[in-house]
């Protein structure tokens, strides 16, 4: 039977060590790409004029915003994560949906601070129990949940299936932040930028906001696939001293 | 000119970004030198694997 190589192909990666050698390769362009992206960001951000109700505030919404959506990409990219442990026992899988929940609670700490410090004076209080804002705490909890599982189970297998369960149950709070502000009366604002009709946002402050969610999220797939790789290499140890205690 | 309006709260909201940024990448940067150092005292003990 002949098989065809194909160079790099995703299957391939599926191999560790290959995976290693890819993270090597595509990592230093990465961070030039988010550095540039973050670069362009930042003067557009700069450039951008103060809303005519919110004055300078709405400055908030350029770090907020990107926050928010990587709170909820972070935990989608580990529910295709979870299914590929518990369906497919990728041997990434795992590796993935372990080292995107730091990365992922950070951003949604953010989300929350940033929130607030936009609150405070737009709203006049730091927080309100409403739904989108609780929803989102929830996830917040829900990461920090999932990071304690994996550090107090010893096994990363036992550990890997355990919080795939908990993320795939988790995945319904992602709907839930999504429709929060149409479901209920919220007092977080509504959907303004994937909307139906398009977004609501003036041109000039809708532009750095997509080139800051365009670099937030370069910083992710840079610091997920940078963690990935120190968890495999984490793995290798773990492996080397169990051999070395059992040939000892 | 003087700071805007409610210019605290948009310093703390950034001063959060900078320093959330800032940890992951201090965690990841650490961990990455953490594990290398200590596969490199395996291998130099012998226990390394020919694996890449």
């Amino acid at each position: 039977m002949i098989v065809q190589e194909r160079p790099m192909a995703l299957v391939q990666l599926a191999n560790p060590s290959r995976f290693l050698a890819f993270v090597g390769r595509v990592l230093p362009w990465l961070v030039l790409a988010t550095l540039i992206a973050f670069a362009v960001g930042i003067v557009l951000v700069l450039m951008a004029p103060d809303d005519y109700q919110q004055g300078a505030t709405v400055k908030i919404m350029f770090v907020h915003v990107p926050a928010a959506w990587l709170a909820s990409l972070i935990w989608a990219v580990m529910s295709v994560a979870a299914l590929g442990t518990l369906v497919w026992r990728h041997p990434l899988a795992d590796v993935a949906a372990k080292t995107a929940a730091p990365i992922g609670a950070a951003f949604t700490f953010l989300c929350l601070f940033a929130g607030s410090m936009w609150g405070r004076p737009m709203w006049g209080t730091y927080w309100v129990w409403d739904a989108r804002l609780t929803s989102v705490l929830v996830m917040f909890l829900m990461y920090l949940g999932l990071i304690a599982l994996w550090n107090t189970v010893e096994d990363p297998t036992r550990a890997g299936r355990a919080a795939a369960i908990l993320t795939l149950v988790g995945a319904i709070d992602l709907p839930i932040i999504k429709f929060s502000v149409d479901w209920w009366n919220t007092l977080h604002q509504g959907t303004s930028v994937f909307r139906l009709a398009g977004p609501s946002i003036y041109p000039t402050i809708l532009a750095p906001l997509l080139v800051m969610a365009f670099a937030f999220t370069l910083l992710f797939v840079t610091l997920h696939l940078a963690a990935m790789r120190n968890e495999i290499l984490r793995r290798r140890v773990r492996t080397l001293r169990l051999l070395q205690a059992q040939g000892a | 000119m003087g700071l805007p309006a409610h210019a605290a709260f948009i310093i703390a909201a950034y001063g959060a970004t900078v320093l959330v940024v800032m940890g992951l990448i201090a965690w990841v940067a650490t961990d990455y030198r953490t594990q290398k150092r200590v596969l490199a005292d395996l291998d130099a003990r012998g226990l390394g694997r020919k694996t890449g």
